[in-house]
């Protein structure tokens, strides 16, 4: 019983795909599979903000100037409740030392719900709703991470921002893999002068020191554009030197593979070059490009939020974490409001992430070893 | 090696060219609004004629690029100096932060990175992965706006400038530089963090790889004590490679000297870059990016003349 069990196992790993294979040698990366899923929370979070965050990350309130942190309770002094609930905050006048007290009224406690209706928002541009994920039940604004200098709150402010900084790892990857896949792909297949040129330039490239270059070209970005125009300016120059790592992981991948038997034989078949790339060549180092892409998203969000933070690259009233880490420039205001960092926290946070898949996949990017 | 810098001068021509209202056309659009006072009309013409607005952008661009070997790099509009007189001495000192966070770098990583291969998956390896990889995440910036937070509420020490103050605007003399020696190490241990990590691993790698040679096995076998054994002969193969990977280490350790300048306001590159730019003094911001790629350029050319020296194995044909 127990051996032919074993057969079996041994027959399923024999005749399984090669994505099959990856996946299960994946899985056996913990960290990397909890890391997964992770980011798929981060980007399905960042997908439904308007939805998840608990307000409107522009509305002002004078009222709750660098507001600290509410903390969420189940005890309070009238016992315990099983719906959580936060104390009103009181205060917010400046002490002798200039600085912002908050106290809490611990007379009343407000309790937050699910799906609780709030400040009113427009999702993809036609679903119109005031429900959120959780808010408080009287719909005034809920600070869970604390408010910055005009009284928003942060943690909407940090869910609408990683619409844009996540997603600018996305699409700039999408070029680089673009260029990449077609320049390293050129210059691998055509070889000779071709590849010879194609290579000093992306050794001149990358010779380079990226971020004064980046600085120069996105200051010359001109300061009229809208955010979003800025914001996919911001991703050509971010993906247009980011690509030479691809090219070159590509062009080696095709310099060994198209001596291969198995395109040799395509070729005597009669299929078309074309065909070849596409049909033969490309899936078997796709494994390749992956781990080379999820390891280049994280370089791209860490350089916007660089740019954006040394007032470069995106700017109010867009919202990304770069521009909300230009707040925290100033180490008095920072010493005095911690809080203000907690976008760094994010950001630490899906970088690492992103680390830690890629190295995963790079461990399941070769079954067969 | 030419052939690149020609490439890095095109590059920062254009960059000082992009921006569409540059520092000299607000300049001279304000000079013509005084239209008829002759002094007006005449620093006009003395700035076209200087900058050559009305030839075409080929001609200005030989004419910024000779006057460039000539050592004349254009004036900044902002401080109204030659862009020479400002921008060595910045120049250098980021040169001495890169090249003190790559020592330290090292400094740091050889002794991780032994230990992490001699005692593989032991709990401190496994430690020294998990740091690696946090170096890896954690931005420049970021590390240097954190140290300054800790230094500031902690110790109620402000982490900014290179310099005590009583030696900030004094000449250069030996004490000077012993003050710079004081200083410099934080700038230059939060820019080589990230560098860190990844040597780390590298040499981890490649130490692993040599290991399992056989020479080692027969060299235990011979009684070898372990210690001796592995400096003498695997370390010195696995360490090549680091010297490799000074190509593509400087270019990430002169980006982030230069961002983490910015945020401890030091006075080197970074902070006098970003104002240029922010105010498009073209000229200084595009002299500035002109020489820092060439210098990174030329380090890189040093690191790849060591390799060929360090290791006989490689010569190039």
């Amino acid at each position: 019983m127990n051996r032919r069990r074993q057969n079996e196992s041994v027959e399923s790993f024999l005749v399984a795909s090669q994505w099959r294979l990856m996946w299960w040698k994946f899985r056996k990366h913990k960290v990397a599979v909890f890391c997964t899923g992770l980011l798929v929370l981060f980007y399905v979070m960042a997908v439904f903000c308007e939805f998840v965050s608990p307000n409107d990350p522009r509305e002002r309130n004078s009222g709750f100037i660098y507001a600290p942190p509410q903390k969420i309770r189940f005890v309070g002094q009238d016992g315990f409740s099983l719906r959580p609930f936060v104390y009103p905050m009181k205060g917010g006048v400046l002490d002798e030392n200039w600085i912002r007290v908050y106290e809490e009224d611990k007379s009343s406690r407000i309790p937050i719900r699910f799906f609780a209706r709030g400040d009113r928002y427009t999702m993809f541009g036609f679903i119109e709703s005031d429900i959120h994920l959780f808010g408080l039940e009287d719909g005034e604004s809920l600070y869970l991470l604390g408010a910055d200098h005009l009284g928003r709150d942060l943690l909407s402010r940090i869910l609408y921002g990683s619409r844009i900084s996540l997603s600018i790892g996305v699409v700039g990857v999408f070029i680089t893999l673009l260029l990449g896949c077609l320049i390293g792909g050129i210059s691998g297949y055509v070889g000779g002068v071709t590849d010879n040129v194609i290579q000093r330039v992306i050794e001149t490239i990358m010779s380079l020191p990226k971020l004064p270059l980046w600085m120069g070209l996105s200051a010359a970005l001109p300061p009229t554009w809208s955010p979003l125009q800025v914001y996919f300016g911001m991703i050509l120059i971010l993906s247009m030197m980011g690509w030479t790592g691809l090219a070159r992981v590509v062009r080696g991948k095709f310099i060994s593979l198209r001596e291969e038997g198995f395109a040799m034989a395509a070729r005597l078949a009669g299929a078309t070059e074309l065909r070849i790339i596409c049909k033969h060549l490309m899936p078997s180092f796709f494994s390749y490009l992956i781990v080379s892409l999820t390891l280049s998203i994280p370089a791209m969000i860490l350089a916007e939020t660089s740019l954006s933070y040394i007032g470069l690259g995106l700017r109010p009233p867009a919202i990304s974490w770069g521009v909300l880490l230009q707040q925290a420039q100033s180490v008095q205001v920072l010493a005095e409001y911690p809080w203000i960092l907690s976008p760094a926290l994010f950001v630490v946070a899906v970088v690492l992430a992103f680390n830690f898949v890629g190295d995963g996949l790079r461990d399941a990017a070769d079954p067969y070893k | 090696m030419i052939p690149v810098l020609i490439a890095v001068s095109v590059l920062s021509f254009v960059i000082i060219q992009l921006p569409p209202g540059d520092f000299l056309s607000n300049r001279i659009a304000k000079l013509q609004l005084e239209v008829g006072t002759p002094a007006a009309e005449e620093e006009t013409e003395a700035l076209r004629q200087q900058f050559g607005l009305d030839k075409p952008a080929i001609t200005r661009y030989f004419i910024w690029v000779s006057g460039l070997l000539q050592g004349d790099m254009g004036r900044s509009f902002l401080y109204r100096r030659p862009v020479n007189t400002l921008i060595w001495e910045r120049l250098a000192l980021t040169m001495t932060i890169s090249i003190c966070s790559i020592l330290l770098s090292w400094l740091i990583a050889f002794p991780i990175g032994i230990y992490s291969a001699t005692h593989q998956y032991s709990f401190l390896d496994y430690v020294a992965t998990l740091l690696g990889f946090i170096g890896i995440s954690v931005p420049a910036f970021l590390l240097a706006l954190l140290m300054m937070f800790g230094a500031y509420s902690f110790f109620d020490v402000t982490l900014m400038g290179l310099f005590s103050p009583e030696f900030a605007s004094a000449p250069w003399s030996f004490a000077k530089i012993i003050d710079l020696l004081k200083h410099i190490w934080i700038p230059a241990l939060v820019v080589g963090l990230a560098g860190t990590a990844g040597t780390i691993r590298v040499l981890r790698g490649c130490l692993l790889d040599e290991l399992g040679k056989q020479y080692v096995i027969t060299a235990r076998a011979k009684g070898l004590s372990e210690r001796w054994l592995i400096f003498k002969y695997p370390v010195r193969l696995a360490i090549n490679p680091m010297i490799s990977t000074i190509g593509w280490l400087l270019p990430t350790v002169v980006s982030g000297s230069v961002i983490v300048s910015v945020v401890l306001n030091l006075p080197t590159t970074g902070p006098m870059l970003l104002e240029a730019l922010l105010t498009q003094d073209m000229y200084l911001a595009g002299s500035f990016i002109m020489l820092l790629s060439t210098l990174t350029v030329v380090g890189t050319l040093i690191s790849d003349i060591l390799l060929a020296w360090s290791d006989p194995r490689i010569r190039y044909e």
